[in-house]
């Protein structure tokens, strides 16, 4: 039944405007989305910092550049538990998946000789495992993903450590880097992209350059093209496919949806899988980056991640939410890491801030979700 | 009559779980164009019979068969693809979800091939609309959360996804039992009209105020057994609420408000007295009214 000529279409009964209709207004349908308090918030981080941290750098190109980073790699894992948390479920053990992917990406690589292609698909194999396990343990107890997760976040971790021990006798694993040069899949993690747009517009005068003649910025670095793409993809797949559609129905009402011959099941274990293939993907593109890896990475991510989603206006409850919601929870969160470094504010007293924005968000949201289920 | 197929007949189903006799020995046909009506008291079996027609449970014994063929569901989908949908009392609706998302649920309309696949908007909105104004509700905006509507508003979504995606046995369960006379009335009606249209209609209540204008015939269960089906033509109302409640009950509850009535009649009475004596003005402003003391 889903040709689009089913059936037959039925003579309008009603005439096409309807006078109990008024008018609604942009702003009154703007109210409605999910992401219009992250929204709000970032205009309102944006604007503080450019008045408190004028004159230091936070809003040159490089700057600009330094808190977007911030914010692409947050945004990557945000997305996923976006997606995640709109069909009803968290992954706690996100963080802890970036600590071991790193190692299995650069263990193989380093000690084994490993291409780094063939790391990276193991890392990212091990991935879908974690994600298919988590999430049939979830089905099929029954127990809160929370619960399941929790249990992974420590597992995953204690794997990181010990399998890192036990192969190296270390807990880091440096010298990655000399392997990136001509592995066609790591380029897909390393570096920058449109390095000729930014060395066209130094060449025009348009943007500064340093010393060397260079510009100061070389390139966008390709997590925020990762970044960019997974919180496109994400949000499509919510409003235009019904894939979409079973991520809502799943998060806001299992039992329906499963009545209604929504697969709830594969749902669940399809997004903790992508879950996991995003801390992958973090994971990948720290490697590269630093190219090291390190036991310890990803420490206290999965908050973070769900801090984005739910200032991003998803319900921690499931069925409501988006992805572009997140990348601006993201954008927030890269926004107040950085300014404070900016600003010279101490600090210490970012998580504080975090943990304020946090309640306000869930606050707001609530509010306006109360205001969604009025009447319009 | 006797000569056509039902669409669903049961012979005599029982179900049991483990020493719990839940349905013993029911038969039941329901035909196209009919509305059967399911009546019982709390624990006697409706909801047991549902699920077994419905395929969440197998009959122990006995067996259903579907347009005069033997029928086995393994689960509800199995039941869904044979043509019998089931509307639950939770709905199977998501409040958080728009009207047409909720409409399309597990069944999207979909444009376009390959991972350009999607959902399309534009027609499921405008069919979301049409059905649901077939059945008298104007849908202001297809995209406004189900969690809007009224309760007979989304019981109407309901029964109306469940015709569109091709139905051919109805059954709704307590499908006017939360709902205020207004709405209850709007759910009915729509009841008539699916039946119109062709379908075998399952309708579970114990209201029999609902069930008698639209039924063309009753079942009435009791205590996991079936009393038996009656034609309309065979029962008056009052009949079946007796055969319902079980008569000796409703005439001691008859009894009893009588009692009420006895005690509300001599109060007013001696209210009236009191009042006629200082003056005859007050009485005259305050016209006696027969329906406050007759009690209805």
């Amino acid at each position: 039944m889903s040709s689009t000529e089913s059936k037959q279409p039925v003579t309008p009964a009603t005439a096409p405007q309807d006078e109990r209709i008024q008018r609604v207004s942009l702003w009154k349908r703007a109210l409605n989305r999910p992401e219009l308090g992250a929204l709000a918030g970032a205009v309102l981080v944006l604007s503080f910092f450019i008045v408190a941290s004028s004159g230091t750098g936070m809003f040159t190109p490089a700057g600009i550049i330094n808190f977007l980073e911030v914010a692409a790699q947050l945004g990557i894992i945000a997305t996923a538990a976006a997606l995640l948390m709109i069909g009803g479920e968290f992954d706690l053990s996100i963080g802890s998946m970036i600590g071991l992917a790193g190692i299995l990406i650069a263990i193989p690589a380093v000690e084994y000789g490993w291409p780094l292609w063939a790391a990276i698909l193991l890392a990212f194999s091990c991935a879908a495992l974690v994600g298919w396990i988590n999430g049939n343990l979830v089905n099929k107890t029954g127990l809160p993903s929370f619960i399941v997760t929790l249990g992974f976040l420590f597992i995953l971790r204690g794997l990181a450590i010990g399998i890192s021990r036990l192969l190296t006798g270390r807990t880091q694993v440096g010298g990655v880097q000399a392997h990136i040069p001509g592995d066609w899949f790591a380029a897909l993690f390393s570096g920058e992209v449109a390095t000729g747009l930014f060395t066209w517009m130094a060449a025009n005068g348009w943007m500064a350059t340093n010393f060397a003649g260079n510009p100061v910025v070389s390139g966008i670095p390709v997590s925020i093209v990762w970044w960019l793409g997974l919180t496109a993809l994400a949000t499509w797949v919510l409003l235009c496919t019904p894939y979409g559609n079973w991520i809502f129905a799943s998060g806001g009402d299992a039992n329906a949806a499963r009545n209604s011959g929504v697969p709830v099941h594969r749902v669940k274990i399809s997004l903790f899988m992508f879950t996991a293939f995003s801390a992958t993907i973090f994971a990948c593109i720290q490697v590269m980056d630093t190219g090291s890896a390190d036991t310890i990475r990803g420490m206290l991510k999965e908050l973070e991640a769900i801090i984005a989603v739910v200032i991003g206006g998803a319900l921690l409850t499931g069925g409501y939410g988006s992805a572009i919601g997140a990348a601006l929870g993201a954008l927030i969160f890269g926004m107040v890491q950085m300014g404070i470094f900016y600003t010279g504010v101490n600090t210490d007293w970012f998580q504080v801030f975090l943990g304020v924005m946090l309640l306000v968000a869930v606050l707001f949201n609530n509010y306006m979700r109360k205001k969604a289920m009025e009447a319009k | 009559m006797t000569t056509r197929t039902p669409m669903i007949e049961m012979r005599s189903v029982s179900k049991h779980f483990g020493s719990v006799i839940a349905l013993s020995d029911i038969s039941m046909q329901v035909y196209s164009g009919e509305v059967m009506c399911l009546l019982g008291d709390n624990g006697a079996g409706k909801s047991t019979l549902i699920k077994t027609l419905s395929g969440v449970h197998q009959p122990t014994l006995g067996e259903m068969l579907l347009d005069g063929k033997p029928a086995r569901f393994k689960s509800p989908a199995y039941a869904l693809d044979a043509g019998i949908a089931t509307v639950f009392q939770d709905l199977a609706m998501v409040p958080l979800m728009s009207i047409t998302r909720n409409f399309f649920m597990g069944r999207e309309p979909t444009v376009g091939w390959g991972p350009l696949k999607r959902i399309d908007w534009k027609y499921a909105d405008r069919v979301a609309k049409e059905e649901m104004a077939k059945i008298g509700i104007d849908v202001r905006d297809p995209s406004q959360p189900v969690g809007t509507l009224s309760g007979g508003e989304r019981q109407c979504v309901a029964i109306a996804r469940a015709v569109y995606f091709g139905a051919k046995v109805l059954i709704l369960d307590e499908p006017t039992s939360a709902l205020g006379v207004k709405q209850a009335s709007v759910v009915l009606r729509y009841i008539a009209k699916a039946r119109a249209d062709g379908l075998a209609v399952i309708f579970i209540t114990h209201n029999v105020h609902h069930a008698y204008p639209v039924a063309d015939a009753f079942t009435l269960l009791s205590r996991g057994g079936s009393l038996g089906s009656f034609r309309k033509e065979e029962v008056s109302r009052e009949e079946v609420l007796n055969m319902m409640a079980g008569g000796a009950e409703l005439e001691s509850l008859d009894a009893e408000l009588a009692e009420f009535q006895r005690g509300d009649k001599a109060k007013k009475a001696s209210l009236a007295e009191q009042d006629t004596q200082p003056s005859n003005e007050t009485s005259s402003t305050e016209p006696p009214s027969p329906r406050t003391a007759s009690g209805y």
